[in-house]
């Protein structure tokens, strides 16, 4: 019994490891700024908790098999413990943990602690039962005044978002069902909710935020890469929540000054 | 210290009062233990039909028809919701702790019978009032089993959220008003009613971690209880403590200024400490079971004692860690990740103090045993994924993805069942006067251990690439479709691990009635309960009262007569 538990664990142990190692499944690719720091810290955590996973499984397997009871088994250590080695193993994992929780806390911070630089794109997104919108604020930079009156969801677009028209910053402000932005341009996102919790999550761009009715919170990411990225919604907003889904196009600057351009014709 | 609750010593004869309303610790704790068995078969076929519904989406299953999105939402939340409640807490501490910790610490009953019997009755009816949300109109709730307003607040935000999910609350407050009673009668149990000789320093671990779990109890279920008054509120009085101006379906609801981040704050802070009630009991008794299984005292008695108490405390400083995405300062999300961090110190202590108790052992591979290193190795498992969800920066990856449910699956879900199995194969003999059949516990050891890490770990693959979680399919989104692979073989080696939970269902049944006769100690264990009769008498020790004279894991003593010294022998005995 002692040399199959031996070797189930083992082979956990090594199966699990292997489709991590291999990477079969991995993070997708990292198309922000930020993706590379976030992928650093995860591959960090990964090394260092893989280590302590291979070291606690395979002398756990190793213990129960050499320890087994057997005929020829002498008496047992008759031992409380070991004040010393108890004091090593708690000062060793206190150190591993926090100081892996320090290294990470910066790339937090660029996250998290600053607000987007001046210059930055400014997007805001709306999440609604089960659909995102984007609002970019047009030439004047100022999003128009919003207002649950002129809320309708079935409507879409601007009367979504509940644009009020008649607030001259709203007139050039342009309302999409899908994300443009130019690549390597730091985002300076509102996001924001009109029902329940949303959260939104694009993994390619190593980016989440719930979105939550009642606040406007600014965040920022910089994309680095021309593409199409899936945004999935991360946080349970009803029966419709499997299929809230869009759409990111990272474009370059020119393309994204020529969609937005038209955009703003098409309003006028 | 065992000077009180004499008055009903004599058993009561009729059968409403002997097994029913029953004021006896050992009777209650079988109620709650059949209530959670009841529970975990509801939990765990809800789960079969989501794991079937996510890899099918269209097919028709027998008694339940198609699902349909809001149904696969309402199973997850009542999946969660029984599981988390009825079974994870209502099963190691009332069941097993109600049972075994009066005996353990030499008491004839717990201090109030009749609080305890209330607790007993007041959590059945949480059980009844959740199992009704599946039959009124609209079904039961979708909003996961955290019930984040405004969803969970608002009528009109979706199927269930009507009548289901008042009863949700309801049933909710309820379960939280029985663990309060609960944690109360534990409490004043351990600290007043130990047998003389039972110093704290010599309570089994088993004491220790129900004592412990009792008192994160009364802390945290005191502030559910009143976030759930206030959701019920905000529901049916038009208050507006967790929503704000909202607009649902294009109708402006008719509040003004809530805080959905205030529920979640009271939730978790509830919510993580729970975390810690579901597992601590398992925790204790892995300790037990280690300890006699491999002839050795416990390593690290007093380490294990302090880890307990340290994962305690600590327990009601991280909750904010659930909440990193949630719009909370990112600021506060720096200290509740910093404290994560260090309650993976005591969590590493206990792992190291285990695998020094089974050092150098003699190891007997009794089911019970294979249980407590199944135990061992999915704590490893499971709570190796905490340091990557305690730090905020990798959870803009991972959070609410299936590495968080991975996570928590295998160490307060899996784990915790692994502590409730090792419990049940140890302590059946005491509780039903038989043996549990050996090859059945084998087989049945082998396929659910194989079985839940072939269902949980492959939910870390899905995480890291980035797959949602609490989606009813993943027909919609084209990176989480190219997932589905991972779907299908989780949910086939969910099928063969529900499939062989049979063989413990038809073992506990059948050695009730047909298993081999059990000696009052088969294990050769040197706790209370083993030196009473089986299954115990009415007053637990027959008249006497027990002297405790030894710490609760005196095994291989060198120069004793046996390799195992009873906490009761006699003092002259060679205990050090």
């Amino acid at each position: 019994m002692g040399f199959a538990l031996l070797v189930v664990i083992w082979l956990i142990t090594f199966g699990s490891a292997y489709f991590f190692i291999a990477k079969t499944w991995w993070l997708p690719l990292g198309a922000s700024a930020a993706a590379h720091w976030i992928d650093g810290q995860f591959a960090l955590t990964y090394v260092l908790m893989g280590i302590v996973f291979f070291a606690a499984q395979l002398s756990l397997g190793y213990i129960v098999w050499k320890y087994r009871e057997r005929p020829s088994s002498g008496p047992v250590e008759y031992s409380h413990g070991n004040t010393t080695l108890e004091v090593v193993w708690t000062i060793l994992t206190g150190v591993l943990f926090v100081g892996l929780n320090l290294m990470g806390s910066s790339v937090w911070a660029s996250q998290r602690f600053d607000p987007a630089q001046p210059g930055a794109v400014p997007v805001e997104v709306t999440g609604m039962q089960f659909a995102w919108y984007f609002r970019y604020p047009g030439p004047d930079g100022k999003y128009g005044a919003t207002n649950v009156k002129f809320m309708d969801p079935s409507a879409g677009g601007e009367a979504a978002v509940g644009l009020d028209t008649s607030d001259p910053a709203a007139k050039d402000d342009v309302v999409t069902g899908t994300m443009f932005l130019p690549v390597n341009r730091e985002v300076d996102l509102s996001i924001r909710s009109v029902d329940v919790i949303h959260s939104f999550f694009v993994p390619s761009l190593r980016f989440k935020q719930d979105a939550v009715p009642g606040l406007n919170i600014h965040m920022h990411f910089t994309p680095n890469q021309i593409g199409d990225y899936e945004i999935a919604c991360a946080e349970l907003c009803g029966l419709g929540h499997y299929k809230m889904h869009g759409m990111v196009k990272v474009v370059s600057q020119e393309d994204f000054d020529k969609w937005l351009t038209a955009r703003e014709a098409e309003k006028q | 210290m065992a000077t009180t609750a004499t008055l009903h010593s004599h058993a009561p004869q009729g059968f409403i009062r002997k097994y029913i309303f029953s004021l006896d610790h050992k009777v209650i704790g079988l109620q709650y233990f059949f209530l959670a068995l009841t529970a975990v078969w509801v939990g765990m076929f809800l789960s079969l039909l989501m794991r079937i519904h996510l890899v099918w989406p269209t097919a028709s299953l027998p008694l339940v028809g198609e699902i349909r999105p809001e149904m696969y939402l309402s199973l997850l939340t009542m999946h969660g919701t029984i599981m988390v409640f009825f079974v994870l807490t209502t099963a190691p501490q009332g069941g097993f702790g109600n049972y075994f910790l009066p005996i353990q610490i030499g008491a004839p009953d717990m201090a109030f019978p009749v609080l305890n019997m209330l607790s007993f009755w007041t959590t059945f009816i949480g059980f009844v009032v959740i199992l009704a949300a599946f039959f009124v109109s609209g079904g039961a709730p979708l909003h996961g089993w955290t019930g984040y307003p405004p969803l969970s607040a608002v009528q009109s935000a979706g199927p269930g959220e009507g009548l289901g999910a008042d009863l949700w609350i309801t049933s909710i407050a309820i379960f939280c008003a029985a663990s309060l009673m609960g944690a109360l009668n534990f409490i004043t149990t351990t600290l007043d009613l130990r047998a003389k000789g039972m110093r704290l320093m010599r309570m089994p671990l088993t004491v220790w971690s129900w004592f412990i779990t009792a008192i994160l109890g009364l802390l945290a279920f005191g502030v559910l209880l009143s976030a759930g008054i206030l959701l019920l509120m905000d529901r049916n009085l038009g208050t507006s403590f967790y929503v704000p101006l909202i607009v649902v379906n294009g109708q402006i609801m008719g509040h003004k200024g809530g805080s959905p981040l205030l529920w979640q704050h009271l939730f978790w802070f509830f919510g993580h400490p729970e975390v810690y009630i579901a597992i601590l009991p398992g925790m204790g008794v892995t300790s037990q079971v280690l300890s006699t299984f491999s002839r050795k005292p416990i390593f690290g008695y007093k380490a294990m004692v302090y880890a307990m108490l340290s994962i305690g405390f600590l327990g009601f400083m991280v909750w904010g860690h659930h909440m990193f995405m949630s719009g909370m300062s990112p600021y506060s999300a720096f200290a509740f990740s910093l404290l994560t961090m260090c309650i993976g110190v005591p969590s590493a202590i206990k792992t190291f103090n285990w695998l020094g108790t089974m050092w150098k052992g003699r190891i007997r591979f009794y089911t019970p045993m294979l249980f407590a290193i199944g135990f061992v190795s999915l704590f490893v498992s499971g709570g190796l994924s905490g340091p990557f969800l305690a730090q905020p920066v990798l959870d803009i990856q991972l959070h609410d993805t299936y590495f968080v449910v991975g996570h928590f699956h295998l160490i307060m879900g899996v784990a915790a069942i692994f502590g409730i199995f090792a419990a049940t194969y140890y302590w059946f003999p005491k509780m039903f006067g038989r043996m549990m059949n050996e090859g059945w516990g084998k087989a049945h050891f082998w396929l659910t251990f194989i079985g839940t890490y072939a269902i949980f770990m492959p939910m870390h693959y899905l995480g890291m690439a980035g797959g949602t979680r609490r989606y009813s399919q993943y027909t919609e989104v084209a990176y989480l479709q190219r997932l589905m692979p991972i779907h299908t073989f989780m949910t086939y080696a969910a099928m063969i691990t529900i499939a062989s939970q049979f063989i413990f269902l038809i073992n506990l049944f059948w050695s009730m009635f047909k298993g081999a006769k059990a000696s009052d100690n088969p294990w050769e264990s040197t706790t209370l309960e083993w030196t009473t009769a089986t299954p115990p008498p009415h007053d637990n020790f027959g008249g006497r009262t027990p002297l405790v004279n030894h710490g609760p894991y005196e095994y291989g003593v060198p120069g004793a007569a046996k390799d195992f010294i009873m906490q009761t022998d006699a003092a002259s005995t060679p205990a050090h």
